[in-house]
């Protein structure tokens, strides 16, 4: 792919619409192309940035109270129930769909939770300098944060596996500070994301997620007051392995 | 957050009125149990209850009167972005969330409900195109020009910004 060509697909990109072949092509001169990967940042940022001033009007409860009351089937005369049985069925289908909060809505939280980490590692990955402090030891990376982090946590001892640390940075997610540190594997990066848990900000307890549109798997669980977050381009059972590995620590 | 408080959103920004939305979002709800038949079970719901809402919105008087302002073509940007704006400079813009929620109210009805339903529902391509009723296509293209047209709103804010500044500069 040209760049020019990388700018016609970009807004298909920012927008979770390119296809697998397309996707793969546009990742890997996103690897090699510092200007289109910018590019290709700022318009995820255009898109989330939209999506925060755009949910602007909410409902009034009396309102919100109003519609249900509306569309609940309690409240019709029995002859509705008895003429029109498919009034009373499809007054509960429209009530449950409307009022509950439903899969989808789950779904795009999640992708966007996703999004907005893989945006960090791969902001982090892209940058100049891609961590501030600078170092295989976990006895260095550790108390760097020291100071920076109004909390403390343990790093994996990594002698007997795979990973290696290569160092870690502050992070910000939803205005709170938290560590940020890059683990190598093989060819490739992982982030570890460590915060303090904040009542919904993430809209799931524990879980997986996998994005094949992004390439990106993510391990997600609460511990000790502190949420953790392993992404990477890697298998998920690599971000499961690294995930494992950081539950031990922390019991340790 | 449930559907009913989304539909409330999307129809305020269409209506920019309080109590137009709520009278929007209230037929909508009536149409929806009417035409509950025509909803086919296993088809996309959501795709389905915001055409209902669009369509009522479109042929209300507030709908008319917007779309007799900004007769959509799906030929002509309505706004350019200015030249020289680049890309930081109206990230930076984008900043603000008042900047940008006052770039979407300027934009012609067309090319804000398509922003909206991309960027603030996350709909695909497919689910956008099914609730606008027409083709993928058409969807991109749109897509892409509504948002030319919100990076222009936004750099010409910049420019009347500097501007201001400028003068109060001058006048010290
Ligand atoms: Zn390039």
């Amino acid at each position: 792919m040209t760049c020019a060509e990388m700018r016609n697909s970009l807004e298909a990109y920012a927008d979770a619409e390119l296809g697998a072949a397309e996707l793969a092509e546009f990742e890997k001169h996103l690897r090699d192309c510092p200007a289109c990967a910018t590019d290709a940042l700022q318009a995820m940022r255009a898109k989330r940035m939209v999506r925060a001033a755009g949910m602007r009007y909410a409902p009034s409860a009396e309102f919100q109270r109003r519609m249900q009351q509306q569309i609940a089937p309690k409240r019709w005369m029995p002859w509705v129930a008895i003429r029109m049985p498919q009034m009373v069925a499809a007054g509960i289908a429209v009530a449950l769909l409307l009022v509950a909060a439903t899969a989808w809505v789950g779904r795009v939280e999640r992708e966007r939770t996703l999004g907005e980490f893989a945006d960090l590692h791969v902001a982090a990955l892209a940058s100049a300098n891609p961590v501030d402090v600078v170092s295989t030891d976990r006895h260095t990376v550790k108390p760097w944060f020291a100071g920076k982090l109004p909390f403390s946590f343990n790093l994996p001892e990594l002698q007997n596996s795979e990973f290696t640390l290569i160092g870690g940075r502050v992070a910000y997610f939803q205005h709170s500070a938290g560590a940020q540190l890059i683990y190598g594997l093989r060819k490739h990066e992982m982030s570890v994301f460590i915060f303090r848990e904040q009542a919904g900000a993430i809209p799931f307890q524990v879980g997986s997620l996998n994005s094949t549109k992004l390439g990106m798997h993510l391990e997600t669980w609460s511990d000790g007051g502190l949420r953790y977050c392993v992404i990477g381009d890697t298998p998920a059972s690599d971000v499961h392995g690294l995930s494992e590995l950081l539950r031990r620590a922390a019991r340790s | 957050m449930p559907l009913l408080a989304r539909l409330f959103n999307f129809a305020q920004w269409l209506a920019q009125d309080r109590s137009e939305a709520e009278d929007l979002v209230q037929e909508t709800l009536m149409k929806a149990l009417k035409g509950f038949d025509s909803f086919h079970q296993g088809t996309n719901f959501r795709a389905w209850i915001f055409r209902i809402l669009r369509n009522t919105f479109l042929t209300s008087r507030a709908g008319l009167r917007a779309a007799a302002v900004s007769l959509d073509s799906d030929e002509e940007p309505s706004v350019e972005p200015v030249a020289g704006a680049t890309p930081e400079s109206i990230l930076l813009a984008m900043a603000d969330q008042e900047t940008i929620a006052r770039a979407l109210e300027e934009l012609p009805v067309a090319a804000r409900e398509i922003i909206l339903l991309c960027d603030v529902e996350e709909m695909s391509y497919q689910e956008i195109a099914l609730t606008l009723a027409i083709p993928v296509g058409t969807v991109m293209s749109r897509l892409s020009r509504a948002r030319k047209a919100m990076r222009g709103l936004l750099s010409d804010g910049q420019m009347r910004m500097a501007g201001r500044g400028a003068s109060r500069g001058t006048l010290q």
